[in-house]
């Protein structure tokens, strides 16, 4: 259907195999727009997000992908002048209504982002912080949380005996895997992780993209990257944004062997981007 | 010698020359600053002794100390930073958190910095007319307002620029988690900012320590000992203001002893000041 160059011979293997049976849809983008004071930035989105598997938004730079995943947790209603409209579902409930309560919404939708940012406190009040925040919980009941939390982040053994010592104290990888680790603490449904490795050695990005695979099985994802081989990797389903809009959507395999849109092979194919 | 070669020695003698005026100026400053402090401590120290703080403010002609002076000066002081310093902290927080990019953020701003660099013979006539006028006498309340007004657009100042430094990104993780922007300013903004405002009260603390205008027209000055601040008390510039002019030799070294311990106590001050700074950028790391 293309030029000559197969679009069955990329420059990567393909590991992640989407896991077998139907899944329910987690989020529902319909006719999503979002605009940084005038200029039109993500454009006309209709994307759908299945349930405990990882999606990865991929594309090259100034796409709109972490615009959009921006979105999903409402974090950019902090800046003034920056709108988002259409409907977002979770879960059937638009929570782009300005009724939905912002709170709820961020402890289903955690977010992870490209520079680790542990708080000025102890590895230990990092993780309990946000729970505490939204739970009352006694000692030992939050002792557990913050073990649990650690454990699911592939983080305790390495900290379990200094849990009073400062976050910034740890290796970059580490504190990545802790921002991880006090995302999951809150047990949101939703994690959103915005390039978390671009700011990482490669021992440390192959130890959190190892982690994904394990989250998956207890949380949707959502991860944005520009480096494709990892979207290969570690996602099931991947969709192709360009110039703010989404070009082409659906299983990461089929995308990085037989793309159905020229763009989409090209991009892959590293013709442009 | 090539045109090329010309070009570059020409190039290079500019160069040598600029560093040279560079040098010359620096050597220039530090000159008069050295010659200052190298005054100050030889006179000062030679007139250091226990009675400084022991004994009161004197006659004219008698020996005596500074002691009403120092307790005085501490008093308007801590008075001063502990009036200015919340509400610099709150204003502070308002301009970063709430009206980084409005128009009233911006206008704020310009007005703080024109209070920070008022003069403070104005200040201090301002709060003559207000307090002093009013109560019907001079009083070191009136003197801790007046060094409060010089406190407070520095911490205003410092409080929205340290916060301001702050990375976005941790602003946004804590509210990710469902946190509300206050609990996220005071439990995590303040904390990661608290050295740098930290340090900006403590030059505040520098600055209002040699402050003498603004306490000649408010807390006057004191020959004897009191702790009432309702009504004019001793500090150590205006008596070092009183005593320098005097005729009286004990009164003249009494005003270099003061001269002495001010400018130890600032210096002090402002090395503390970059201590605690230092010391959380390196933990920082």
């Amino acid at each position: 259907m293309n030029d000559a160059t197969p679009a069955a011979a990329p420059a990567f293997s393909i590991q992640a195999v989407p896991v077998a049976g139907p899944t329910r849809t987690k989020m529902i983008a319909r006719d999503l727009n979002f605009h940084y004071g005038d200029f039109h930035a993500v454009k006309n989105i209709n994307l759908e997000i299945p349930e405990k598997r990882v999606t990865a938004l991929i594309g090259p730079s100034g796409c709109g992908k972490s615009t959009l995943l921006r979105v999903f947790n409402r974090i950019y209603s902090i800046y003034p002048k920056q709108v988002a409209t259409g409907e977002l579902l979770l879960d059937g409930a638009n929570i782009l209504d300005p009724k939905y309560p912002l709170n709820r919404l961020r402890s289903k939708i955690g977010m992870v982002f490209q520079k680790p940012v542990p708080f000025p406190m102890s590895i230990y009040d990092n993780v309990a912080y946000g729970i505490q925040h939204h739970e009352k919980l006694s000692r030992t009941a939050m002792d557990e949380r913050v073990e649990q939390a650690l454990r699911q982040g592939a983080l305790w053994d390495e900290v379990k005996d200094k849990l009073k010592q400062n976050g910034l104290g740890l290796s970059g990888g580490q504190q990545q895997r802790l921002c991880i680790a006090r995302a999951i603490a809150l047990r949101p449904q939703v994690i959103l992780l915005d390039e978390p490795t671009s700011a990482l050695d490669p021992i440390a990005t192959g130890k959190i993209e190892q982690l994904i695979g394990e989250l998956k099985n207890d949380f949707t994802i959502v991860i944005v990257t520009h480096n494709m081989q990892q979207a290969a990797r570690v996602s099931d389903y991947t969709a192709f944004m360009y110039l703010g809009e989404l070009v082409e959507h659906g299983v990461t395999e089929t995308m990085f062997t037989k793309p159905t849109r020229k763009q989409t092979e090209d991009y892959i194919t590293g013709r442009f981007g | 010698m090539t045109a090329v070669d010309r070009l570059y020695a020409k190039r290079r003698f500019k160069n040598m020359l600029a560093l040279t005026l560079a040098w010359a100026a620096t050597v220039f400053g530090l000159f008069w600053l050295v010659w200052i402090l190298w005054t100050t401590f030889s006179m000062g120290i030679s007139h250091l002794n226990l009675a400084l703080f022991t004994k009161m403010t004197p006659a004219p002609g008698d020996s005596g100390g500074l002691l009403n002076a120092f307790f005085g000066s501490a008093t308007m002081s801590l008075l001063a930073i502990a009036m200015g310093t919340p509400i610099g902290i709150a204003a502070g927080t308002f301009l970063a958190e709430y009206a980084n990019h409005s128009k009233i953020g911006t206008v704020t701003r310009f007005v703080n910095d024109i209070l920070l660099s008022a003069p403070s013979i104005v200040l201090g006539l301002f709060v003559y007319t207000l307090v002093v006028k009013t109560m019907g006498h001079f009083s070191a309340l009136a003197g801790a307002i007046a060094l409060g007004f010089i406190v407070l657009p520095v911490v205003v100042r410092t409080t929205d620029e340290m916060l301001r430094l702050v990375p976005s990104q941790m602003r946004e993780a804590a509210l990710s988690l469902g946190v509300p922007q206050w609990k996220v300013t005071t439990q995590i903004l303040y904390r990661a900012s608290m050295s740098g405002i930290l340090t900006g009260v403590l030059l505040a603390l520098a600055r209002i320590s040699g402050e003498t205008a603004p306490l000649l027209f408010t807390a006057l000055n004191n020959q004897y000992w009191t702790t009432n601040i309702l009504q004019p008390m001793a500090n150590v510039p205006v008596v070092i203001f009183q005593y320098a002019m005097s005729p009286y030799d004990a009164w003249q070294s009494l005003a270099w002893a003061g001269a002495f311990i001010v400018t130890m106590f600032v210096l002090l001050l402002s090395l503390l000041a970059r201590l605690v700074l230092l010391r959380n950028k390196v933990g920082n790391e």
